[in-house]
């Protein structure tokens, strides 16, 4: 009587090949465009250990592909982190961006550019901020005793949210308007226009090290969904397991911060979609939210680099496709949302 | 057998005592209602009693076990929890409600086995709620969710369980049904403790009462002899009458 089975296995079987295959359609595309044999045989040949150095695979390996998993890297921890916010928080509207996470990982990476640090250091810088801001919101809703209403919280986060948003204008004032300002402009807006191989490996091992808690404790997640009391009623520590998914979720959202900058919308939104797939069980949803917001950060980035003679800065692209999606979203599953 | 026991517990939050010197025991295969008008901190009892609230004082024993040293885990093996039925802000279905009681069975990184998913299933027999396993509980009433609660207080396998007001709510129907499902658990041998509004259901399904008043009185014992009409309006401030029908059910009514 498990029901478990066929429907769960076989959504994350299609999930996984659908992203496999978007990353290869992905690396075909560009300007300068290879066709889909080609950057298999390269792909073959690299990890085979040999391989050409032609125009092919400086496009593949130097430009490309970095960017591809970097955008996997994005979306898979922000879809993360933002699904399990929503199950620490009791709510399916909040999100690394609502709470503030994103904007205060965004200051202190902001201020990390600044000081022209290395991307580690940025991240480091990223994490601080993030978690600055998440407690503080979480401080500041419980200073007014509610900290169950989502109204507070959400509140605090656009509160504290705006504090950041006015230490991030502080710090494009002090930057160097022709070499740092248009970097930190556009770093806000949300791009991987500029990521490097380097700044891949670098980003990997901390958004491991976020999303991995999240994936080994999903089960006890799921139970912290049903409130407080309940949850320890039914055996679970929750204080100590709230501290581990905060830590986890705000690390992975700074790390990738740290090299894509603010990207909104994500984590609000893919979280839904991988419930209306899988239900709102969170130990089958953050698998499958991981898959799709890696998947969605592909088509994004894609058409990032693609649609327009410019580079499309990622957060305009996020906020214009999910913007009027939340809304079919939540038209679509009122049922998502006790009534 | 007495399954859970407080002595001289003084109960509040933080510094701000709620109540003071309250003893109680609890036996299994027994109901005991705890009745009390609203503000006195019946909740209060609740949570200190379910290990939730540390006391401010005295102490609650679990089997032989004292509850202050168990982990929650422990805490959750032996005592069972039902919240008033509330929808959560996630659409779960019901047997994915009712299997989050085998949470405290569960290593720290796993999810439901199989048999965990039997336990649930047997549980929802019991309560004769199988048929609803694949429905959302934002969708079945208000008593069936309230079943699907206490079914997944089964699930949890503990010896005692709470119940937080299980008949809010519920239409006469649902009522009597969980009133009857409430006794027939206490039959298997359970020990439950339910707070509740209606004196009623006291003499109904209660084999004790601990009456929790303004101005920290606390009295326990069997139900006729403490909820006696001069009791209870003192109690609720207003002039009661208890009055036995022919039938023999007790009747509370204004004076």
């Amino acid at each position: 009587m498990t029901r478990q089975p066929l429907r769960t296995t076989t959504v994350f079987g299609l999930l996984t090949i659908f992203l496999v295959v978007l990353m290869l359609v992905a690396a075909t595309i560009g300007p300068y465009r290879i066709p889909p044999l080609t950057v298999l045989k390269a792909l073959g040949e690299r990890l085979a250990g040999g391989g050409g150095n032609g125009a092919v695979e400086t496009v593949l390996f130097n430009i490309r592909l970095p960017r591809i998993v970097a955008a996997v890297l994005v979306g898979a921890a922000l879809a993360a982190a933002g699904a399990a916010f929503q199950s620490l928080f009791r709510n399916p509207l909040v999100s690394p961006d609502i709470l503030g996470v994103s904007t205060g990982a965004g200051l202190g990476a902001v201020v990390g550019i600044l000081l022209g640090m290395p991307v580690m250091v940025i991240q480091l810088f990223g994490f601080g901020g993030g978690l600055a801001i998440v407690l503080m919101v979480m401080a500041l809703s419980r200073m007014l005793r509610s900290s169950g209403d989502i109204l507070v919280l959400v509140l605090a986060g656009i509160v504290v949210g705006a504090l950041a948003g006015a230490g991030i204008s502080l710090v494009k004032v002090l930057a160097d308007p022709y070499d740092q300002l248009p970097a930190i402009t556009f770093w806000l807006l949300g791009s991987l226009a500029g990521v490097k191989g380097g700044d891949v490996m670098a980003t990997l091992p901390a958004v491991a090290v976020g999303v991995a808690p999240l994936l080994l404790l999903r089960w006890r997640i799921g139970v912290l969904s049903l409130g407080d009391d309940e949850a320890r009623a039914l055996g679970v520590e929750v204080a100590r397991l709230r501290a581990v998914v905060i830590a986890g979720a705000t690390l992975a959202t700074a790390s990738v911060v740290a090299i894509s900058g603010v990207i909104g919308w994500v984590g609000l939104m893919v979280p839904h979609m991988a419930r209306m797939m899988v239900g709102p069980r969170f130990d089958r949803q953050l698998p499958a939210a991981i898959l799709i917001g890696a998947a969605f950060m592909i088509v994004v980035d894609t058409l990032a680099r693609t649609a327009a003679a410019i580079e499309v800065p990622l957060g305009v692209l996020t906020a214009i496709i999910g913007g009027p999606m939340f809304v079919w979203l939540l038209a679509r599953s009122r049922r998502i949302v006790a009534p | 057998m007495t399954v859970l026991a407080a002595r001289q517990l003084a109960i509040g939050y933080g510094d701000k005592t709620v109540a003071s010197g309250l003893s109680l025991a609890c036996a299994a295969g027994t109901v005991t209602c705890l009745i009390g008008p609203n503000g006195v901190g019946k909740t209060t009892l609740f949570k200190t009693l379910l290990g939730l609230l540390p006391p401010l004082g005295g102490n609650v024993t679990v089997g032989d076990a004292a509850l202050a040293t168990l982990s929650r885990q422990d805490i959750a093996r032996r005592i069972a929890y039902v919240p008033q039925a509330h929808t959560t802000e996630f659409a779960y279905t019901v047997i994915d409600l009712v299997v989050m009681g085998r949470t405290a069975y569960l290593g720290a990184f796993g999810g439901p086995r199989p048999i965990d998913y039997d336990k649930a299933m047997a549980a929802l027999g019991t309560l004769g709620i199988a048929d609803l396993a694949a429905r959302e509980i934002t969708r079945i009433s208000g008593g069936q969710r309230q079943l699907a609660f206490i079914a997944r207080a089964l699930a949890q396998e503990s010896r005692i369980v709470f119940m937080d007001e299980p008949t809010a709510s519920l239409d006469l129907g649902n009522r009597v049904r969980v009133l009857r499902t409430v006794r027939a658990l206490a039959q298997e041998g359970l020990a439950i403790v339910l707070s509740t509004h209606e004196p009623e259901h006291a003499f109904e399904i209660a084999d004790h009462v601990a009456v929790l008043g303004h101005g920290n009185r606390f009295v326990t014992g069997a139900v006729k002899a403490v909820l006696t009409a001069e009791a209870l309006s003192g109690l609720y401030g207003v002039p009661l009458n208890v009055e036995r029908t022919p039938s023999g059910r007790y009747v509370v009514g204004p004076a």
